[in-house]
């Protein structure tokens, strides 16, 4: 006689539910429902006057299609490129540096720590006043710093000049931001036992030779979180350009990039009144824009990276 | 003790009377204004209406429009609103919920341009009584004049000669405006200067109606005649925002600093000491001047209120010379738009009101019909045009090209002009 196998019916594991729930729950309702719903407002409009109805991709057609507002649209995108590749060229392999020099155990590495770190901390508008400050011609440091080293040729409206407005915010937000990738550096470098570096010394490797073959490999991975992060951020920026240049992004739209355009469309400004509806499709734009660079990366870097095990 | 027990009784009585007594409450943005309102306007106001209580109840600037939807809405809004200029007062009387004032017989007081910002777009109906403007100018450094031997210009020719003795003094910045935030360039530049040269109202009009266009005529030499203020700002001005400029002239490093009158009032608070002189937009090619007598603020009545008697009694006087008097002096720098004798202390206040008898009058060309809705927005197009032309970066002709071409892909009268 054969029983049939007795199967242990184990009981439902609530506790899982009950531990992820608050988390799910919140996150649904502050981050997946305004999304949803934004991306279902950009799907909308009005005519005059009359009720809201469904209008497909209208929206998009007609940011796209038309230069009233294609042509903010590649300029802000444009912008926001630009905005991005100074980042990449500045904040990262900078924090980079700092992060390795940090890691050599000089003297007083905690108090260059905790400097550097310092802007990352304050609140953005101070930065932006700050900065504003510094740099204006009227009474701005900016002149009595030049004028010894003669370097008055250099004494420029950096922030009122169509060519040199978007980058100097990039150098102004590099600042600002640059803790960030230096700790997450550090973080990694510090993991790295110590014997590989003893190992290396003993072969005779130099500093050059140290980081090139163990320290940044060994790194990779951090370096790809950091672009990520760089990346969101920096697409997903407003804050500074607002503070310094208000909703306008002057001059003439050269410091414009989607965050403000957003504003611009979303809530209007001045005696131009907002529209959501526009304003929702550029702000669907903004979510394309992440997420397929955020594709791009999981395709094509992460899934090369392999974790190394010490 | 005699003189407290005069108000108690009074308290009492009113208490009594408090049935005939009606209650008006006011809904404005201005809760700057909340002390004068409750101090010195609204108890002048009762000594003449016994039977009539106000009550001035303000929200937030920046919260106003919504704040004043909401409460529409929900039938729970004041007897009297106080008007924003054009199209969000215009929307609320075609929605029914700001009645037509045209009976009011205080209307009189006022002419066309002071009405305009709140009747309809034929001008047949206004409902909403003028209160404030704001006006355009000059204001000038006279310790800085007299040391240089300076006169008020007159003139075109007469305000660029002075502008090149302070430059050449190097002691004064001559013309003190930046052009980081935009919008000074063309308030206090493009509209401050323009309306003499497009003749005022003609202008204005002939835009609306398609007979007149930015990239011709005066409104074209309103852009020339802008360009050559560009010798004599500041250094670094494409980095200067407004208060920096502000500030650059309260400390007396300027000469001339193109003004709206609501600046006196900043500068009296920022330098009592600085001793300000003020003089009209020159003349250009000629041109009798005509000032920018911008309108600021407005009140009407609540649709839905049930109290449209006592209230139009309000806005009566509201149109008076009392009033006028009362709120010039209470708020320097906003001028009441009535027609009516009143005298303002601040000397240079009475100097900007003075110019209405002198110059023309007209207001800021954007802000009629032309920037309603619209995307482009012809006033954030003239922000951007009158930067960039001093900027450097547009001619003057490109300038108006450009205004032109946006305002002409959505305005029906000016479609292929």
């Amino acid at each position: 006689m054969t029983y049939p196998a007795r199967r242990v019916r184990r009981p439902f594991p609530w506790h899982v539910v009950v531990f992820l729930a608050p988390a799910v729950l919140i996150y649904t309702v502050v981050m997946i429902y305004p999304i949803l719903s934004s991306l279902w407002l950009s799907l909308r409009n009005h005519v005059a006057d009359g009720p809201e109805h469904f209008v497909g991709l209208a929206n998009y057609q007609r940011l796209l299609g038309t230069e009233l507002y294609a042509q903010p649209l590649w300029n802000a995108i444009r912008n926001n490129l630009v905005f991005f590749v100074i980042h990449m060229l500045a904040q990262n392999p900078v924090g980079l540096l700092l992060a390795v020099l940090l890691s050599f155990r000089l003297r007083g590495s905690a108090v260059y720590r905790t400097l550097l770190f310092t802007p990352t901390v304050l609140s953005v508008v101070i930065i932006g006043f700050a900065w504003k400050l510094i740099l204006n011609p009227a009474w701005g440091v900016q002149r009595s710093l030049l004028e010894p080293l003669h370097l008055q040729a250099l004494d420029q409206p950096w922030l009122g000049l169509p060519g040199t407005a978007l980058t100097t915010l990039g150098l102004i937000s590099v600042w600002q931001n640059i803790g960030i990738p230096m700790l997450l550096f550090l973080a990694a470098l510090v993991r790295i036992p110590d014997e590989l570096y003893e190992a290396a010394r003993l072969d005779g490797a130099g500093g050059w030779t140290i980081f090139r073959r163990i320290q940044l490999p060994l790194i990779l991975p951090t370096v790809g979180i950091v672009s990520v992060l760089t990346f969101v951020g920096n697409f997903n920026a407003f804050d500074l350009i607002y503070s310094v240049q208000g909703a306008l992004a002057g001059p003439n739209f050269a410091s414009d990039i989607l965050g403000t355009l957003f504003y611009r469309t979303f809530f209007g400004y001045q005696l131009q009144a907002g529209d959501q509806y526009m304003g929702a499709a550029v702000a669907g734009v903004m979510l394309l824009i992440i997420l397929t660079g955020l594709l791009l990366y999981l395709v094509t870097v992460q899934r090369r990276l392999t974790e190394v095990e010490l | 003790m005699k003189r407290m027990l005069i108000p108690l009784s009074v308290l009492l009585l009113a208490g009594a009377a408090g049935a005939q007594k009606t209650t008006l409450t006011i809904e404005s943005w201005r809760n700057d204004d909340l002390k004068v309102w409750r101090d010195s306007i609204i108890p002048a106001f009762e000594k003449q209406n016994p039977d009539i209580h106000v009550v001035f109840s303000p929200s937030a600037p920046a919260e106003y429009n919504a704040v004043l939807d909401a409460k529409l809405k929900a039938g729970t809004a004041g007897d009297l609103l106080t008007c924003r200029p054009f199209d969000k007062s215009l929307e609320l009387y075609k929605a029914k919920q700001l009645t037509s004032l045209n009976s009011l017989s205080g209307l009189k007081n006022f002419d066309e341009v002071a009405k305009a910002a709140w009747s309809t777009d034929d001008g047949k109906t206004t409902f909403c009584v003028p209160m404030a403007s704001v006006i355009h100018g000059f204001l000038y450094n006279k310790a800085a004049f007299k040391e240089l031997g300076l006169t008020e210009p007159k003139t075109e020719d007469q305000f660029l000669a002075d502008l090149t003795k302070v430059k050449q003094g190097g002691k004064y910045e001559p013309l003190v405006m930046g052009t980081k935030d935009q919008w000074e360039s063309a308030t206090m530049g493009y509209q401050n200067i323009g309306p003499t040269v497009w003749n005022g109202e003609t202008g204005r009009k002939g835009l609306i109606s398609g007979a007149a266009q930015y990239n011709k005529g005066g409104f074209l030499q309103a852009f020339q005649a802008l360009e050559r203020w560009k010798p004599f700002l500041p250094r670094g001005y494409q980095a200067l925002a407004y208060p920096d400029a502000q500030n650059m002239f309260a400390q007396g490093r300027g000469a001339i600093y193109p003004a709206g009158s609501w600046d006196i009032g900043t500068f009296r608070q920022m330098n009592p000491k600085l001793d300000l002189g003020a003089f009209p937009p020159y003349s250009i090619g000629g041109k009798k001047c005509v000032i920018d007598d911008h309108p600021d603020i407005g009140m009407g009545i609540n649709a839905a209120s049930k109290n449209q008697a006592a209230a139009q009694t309000f806005l009566n006087w509201v149109a008076s010379d009392a009033f006028a008097t009362l709120y010039a002096n209470a708020l320097p720098g906003f001028f009441p738009l009535a027609n009516v004798k009143y005298t303002v202390q601040d000397p240079v206040a009475q100097q900007f009101l003075g110019w209405r008898a002198q110059c023309g009058k007209s207001f800021r060309s954007s802000y009629q019909i032309l920037s309603r809705n619209a995307n482009p927005n012809n006033e954030n197009d003239l922000w951007n045009v009158s930067s960039q032309l001093l900027n450097g970066a547009l001619t003057p002709q490109a300038a108006g090209d450009l205004v032109q071409k946006n305002l002409a892909s959505w305005y029906a009268p000016q479609k292929g002009k």
